[in-house]
């Protein structure tokens, strides 16, 4: 059987990622695109502990496991001792991490890679909490939803704030890439994975990658929830290129599924009442006309 | 009662930790000093995790991991062949597994020497409780074959331990599921 | 060839001449001058190196750990709040084996605020298994960065390395440096080329899980044995460099004037030199004391001193910070050290120079006359000097 990906697995069987992990395939998809001259850096989160316990690991390209808020001062370093050593010319110098590691204790020193102009990928997989510590809220975490910290329980205590966008903020620091993907759509994965490879300078990306552990949901439903979140808006996949940006998944307006949909299919947002769920509806609706405006006033031919 | 050591097996996400809470508060209520911990380290849904129960009529000092189990209570039969559920189980331990294999066929296929108990929990699960949720069950067919906290003690606390999270619904079914296990495992 | 430089001045040269290939770094009082003046040199065309301008300290250690997993010889510096944040890093750093050398100036730490002279900041980090050097003089700090990479980068070693310096005493004061030839100091140093790095030819990982009944025990263990063999590199690595550039520093323990002394102070850092003058004052007045300056904390010299220990018959130890619920880390250690002696002199603990209060030749002095009047008492452990309010 063939197939429009590229061949190469760079990725061992045997890892330890729950059934049905978004970021267990998310990280293939990536390492099939940017091939082996890649070098990681991973900090605390599921990624951690998915390679496998020492001496063993799933990965065959260099990684070095680093403290969680510090992914992007370590491959800043990277990518220095390699200018230094005159071996940068063609290795990709990846950051890997969880939202908790990219938006919360990591956003600085993510901030201060980009803004310094590293030539270095950082590529974020969401799964919208603090998966590996057991489910707790991050700064990802979509309003309305369960976990841990945010246990619901008789007096409506699930996550109060919208998700932080830290794709608009990493447009903001004006680097040459910014971009959304998700494993529902893996050629488009693939395609801008290859694309960052191509651009010296700052890119990031942002993976839509869903939890059946922490999101309640049955494990085999995956990619079905990740296409959905897109269908719904929620989660749209576009790029920012030198300031231009570019809607890659349309969905017209008769094609756009409701945010009830998404909700009723995760454990997470069961207890969710109807004003919460129409607010939701609201947000998705009023974040996805402004990321179409921005298209109109920042678009490719503009 | 000494001290005693009871070894779960059993997959992630099918309430081992919950059952070795259990047993541990039911023998609370017998004014008995326990100890109940799961074996922590990376795992996931479905991967093999184990958890333990100590139990005594004397304080319990040591902090330590369970080596040298009385009695091993595997809930999932699937990990027969996987993992080594007789580790450390000397032959004048108790094994008890959740199953529809018969003991002649387990002993086979363990290889064990001591006593072993084999009963249908997924069975009796699907039957009272309509989800193949095992846990309580094997906690009923455990008292039944250790003896070390009465019956009637390990539905009060099934009760308790139930009665935030669950419908009362689902709690009846659950003790009729625990009723149904000590009755059936033969000892 | 001789130049007028301050301690930090003289860490710049330092790297520059260590030729450290990455540089991350972030300013703080009163190390800036050392980040401004590397950015000097390297915008003159002086110094050809990757300076990482990171946003925080513990972005800087993060950065020089990875940037020597790569095979970078890699340099930074701080001083008191960010060698603080940098302390989880600082443990990453060592376990990951990384021969990472770093100036850091002895400055006290908030609140109050305080820019001064202070040891708080590194003595928090002693355990995080960097060696710990303390110098006293501009040259010495020149010199010690060399000796600091030829050891921490000892295959049988690579273990991370920490210099002090003390704010303003050292750090802006100007003294004269003999500036070593770099020709002289390629041969010393040689480059850095670790087998284990990370190499898209050759992928490893670095630093993953590791359980309990394997291995991360034996790893630690390995790093104890990595700082024990780090004692006999430290003297060869000084034997080397006394016979190609003819400086000296006496080892773990630089002894001055102790061979008869009665009463010797231990010191660490700029003091140390007060000391000396101290020391030759009394010696004029017929008096038996000596300086035993303690040069390398970590690891920490033992053997040294119950060599010193046999002779002396009492010890006055000077500690520039406090371990608030017990007493100063040097005075601890010391007695640590000669428990085990038959015959062990006694052993007084001084405060002093905390938050830079000045430790003036009267303090000094101050030391000394209660070492004389108490060394056959044992009135009382040790002592804060010069406390306002009266003495403690």
């Amino acid at each position: 059987m063939k197939t429009t990906l590229p061949e190469q697995e760079l990725m061992e069987k045997g890892h330890m990622a729950c059934l049905g992990c978004g970021g267990a395939l998310a990280m293939r998809y990536l390492l099939k695109a940017l091939g082996k001259n890649s070098m990681f850096a991973i900090p605390a989160c599921c990624w951690a502990v998915i390679p496998g316990v020492f001496p063993y690991s799933c990965m065959d390209v260099p990684l070095q496991y680093v403290a969680f808020e510090a992914t992007g001062a370590a491959i800043s370093g990277m990518e220095a001792a390699l200018k230094a050593k005159g071996k940068k010319e063609g290795v990709t110098v990846v950051g890997w991490a969880g939202d908790g590691g990219t938006l919360d204790i990591g956003i600085q020193a993510l901030s201060g890679a980009v803004e310094r102009g590293h030539d270095v990928k950082y590529v974020c997989y969401d799964n919208e909490a603090y998966m590996n510590t057991g489910i707790q809220r991050s700064s990802a975490t979509p309003r309305g939803a369960w976990t841990t910290t945010t246990p619901v329980g008789k007096t409506r205590f699930w996550k109060q704030t919208n998700k932080k966008n830290i794709v608009e903020i990493m447009a903001a620091h004006d680097i040459p890439y910014t971009c959304t993907a998700s494993v529902a759509y893996p050629e488009d994965l693939i395609k801008k994975a290859e694309k960052m490879k191509d651009i010296e300078g700052p890119c990031y990306m942002h993976i839509y990658a869903p939890c059946p552990t922490g999101w309640k949901y049955p494990p085999e439903k995956t990619i079905e929830l990740s296409r959905l979140a897109t269908e719904t808006c929620i989660f749209p996949i576009y790029e920012v290129t030198y300031g231009k940006y570019k809607i890659n998944k349309d969905i017209r307006e008769e094609k756009k599924k409701p945010v009830l949909e998404y909700l009723k299919t995760q454990g997470r947002f069961r207890k969710l009442d109807e004003e919460t769920v129409q607010s939701l509806q609201l947000y998705v609706d009023s974040e996805w006309n402004k990321l179409k405006r921005k298209v109109e006033c920042f678009g490719e031919d503009k | 009662m000494g001290l005693m050591e009871i070894r779960w097996h059993g997959r992630g996400g099918q309430g081992v930790v919950t059952a070795s809470e259990l047993i541990a508060e039911a023998a609370i209520l017998e004014g008995n000093f326990i100890q109940a911990f799961p074996e922590f380290g990376p795992e996931r849904m479905g991967a093999p995790i184990k958890a333990f129960t100590r139990l005594s009529d004397e304080p319990i000092k040591i902090h330590s991991q369970v080596y040298s189990p009385d009695i091993v209570m595997v809930l999932d039969p699937t990990l027969i062949g996987q993992v080594d559920v007789t580790d450390g189980l000397s032959d004048d331990g108790i094994l008890i597994v959740n199953t529809p294999m018969s003991v002649e066929e387990l002993r086979s296929a363990l290889g064990f020497g001591g006593r072993i108990y084999a009963l249908n929990a997924t069975k009796i699960a699907m039957e009272k409780i309509g989800r193949p949720v095992a846990n309580t069950s094997c906690a009923g067919a455990l008292v039944k074959v250790g003896k070390m906290v009465e019956l009637e003690n390990l539905l009060k606390v099934t009760e308790e331990k139930f009665g935030e999270k669950l419908p009362e619904k689902a709690i009846i079914a659950n003790k009729e599921a625990i009723k149904a296990a000590y009755q059936e495992v033969s000892v | 060839m001789k130049m007028v430089l301050s301690g930090n001045a003289s860490a710049a040269y330092g790297a520059k001449l260590a030729r450290a290939e990455v540089i991350s770094a972030y300013p703080i009082t009163p190390q800036t001058k050392i980040v401004e003046k590397i950015a000097d040199l390297i915008a003159n065309g002086e110094f050809e190196t990757e300076f990482v301008k990171v946003e925080s300290e513990h972005s800087a250690m993060a950065a020089a750990v990875s940037a020597s997993l790569v095979g970078a010889r890699t340099f930074t510096a701080t001083s008191s709040q960010g060698l603080l944040l940098m302390h989880e890093v600082l443990h990453w750093a060592s376990a990951s084996r990384t021969p990472i050398v770093m100036v850091n100036i002895n400055r006290a730490v908030a609140p109050p605020w305080s820019v001064w002279a202070d040891q708080t900041d590194t003595i928090a980090q002693r355990d995080t298994g960097w060696m710990q050097f303390y110098c006293e003089s501009c040259q010495e700090v020149v010199d010690t960065m060399l000796i600091l990479y030829k050891v921490a980068e000892d295959k049988d070693v690579m273990m991370p390395a920490m210099l002090s310096e003390d704010a303003f005493l050292l750090s802006h004061t100007s003294e004269i440096v003999d500036m070593p030839e770099q020709a002289e100091v390629d041969e010393f140093l040689g480059k850095f080329e670790p087998e284990q790095r990370l190499d898209v030819e050759n992928p490893m990982s670095f630093g993953s899980l590791s359980m309990p009944h394997q291995y991360y025990y034996e790893f630690r263990y390995k790093m104890a044995e990595a700082m024990e063999t780090a004692r006999e590199k430290i003297l060869d690595a000084e034997r080397e460099f006394e016979k190609r550039f003819g400086r000296s520093y006496g080892g773990l323990l630089d002894l001055y004037r102790c061979d008869d002394a009665e009463i010797v102070l231990i010191a660490a850092g700029s003091m140390s030199s007060t000391i000396r003058v101290a020391v030759d004052e009394m010696r004029e007045k017929g008096k038996k004391i000596g300086l035993a300056r303690l040069r390398v904390f970590r690891p920490f010299p033992i053997k040294e001193l119950r060599e010193l220990a046999k002779g002396a018959k009492m010890i006055g130890v000077l500690d520039r910070s406090f371990c608030f619920g017990y007493e100063g880390a040097f005075f601890t250690e010391v007695k640590s050290a000669l428990y085990d002696m038959e015959n062990r002199p006694l052993v007084k603990g001084y405060v002093v120079g905390i938050g830079g209060r000045d430790v003036t030749l009267d303090v000094i002095h101050d030391v000394i006359n209660d070492c004389m009047v108490t060394k056959d008492t044992k009135d009382e452990p040790f002592k804060w000097i010069g406390l306002k309010g009266g003495e403690q």
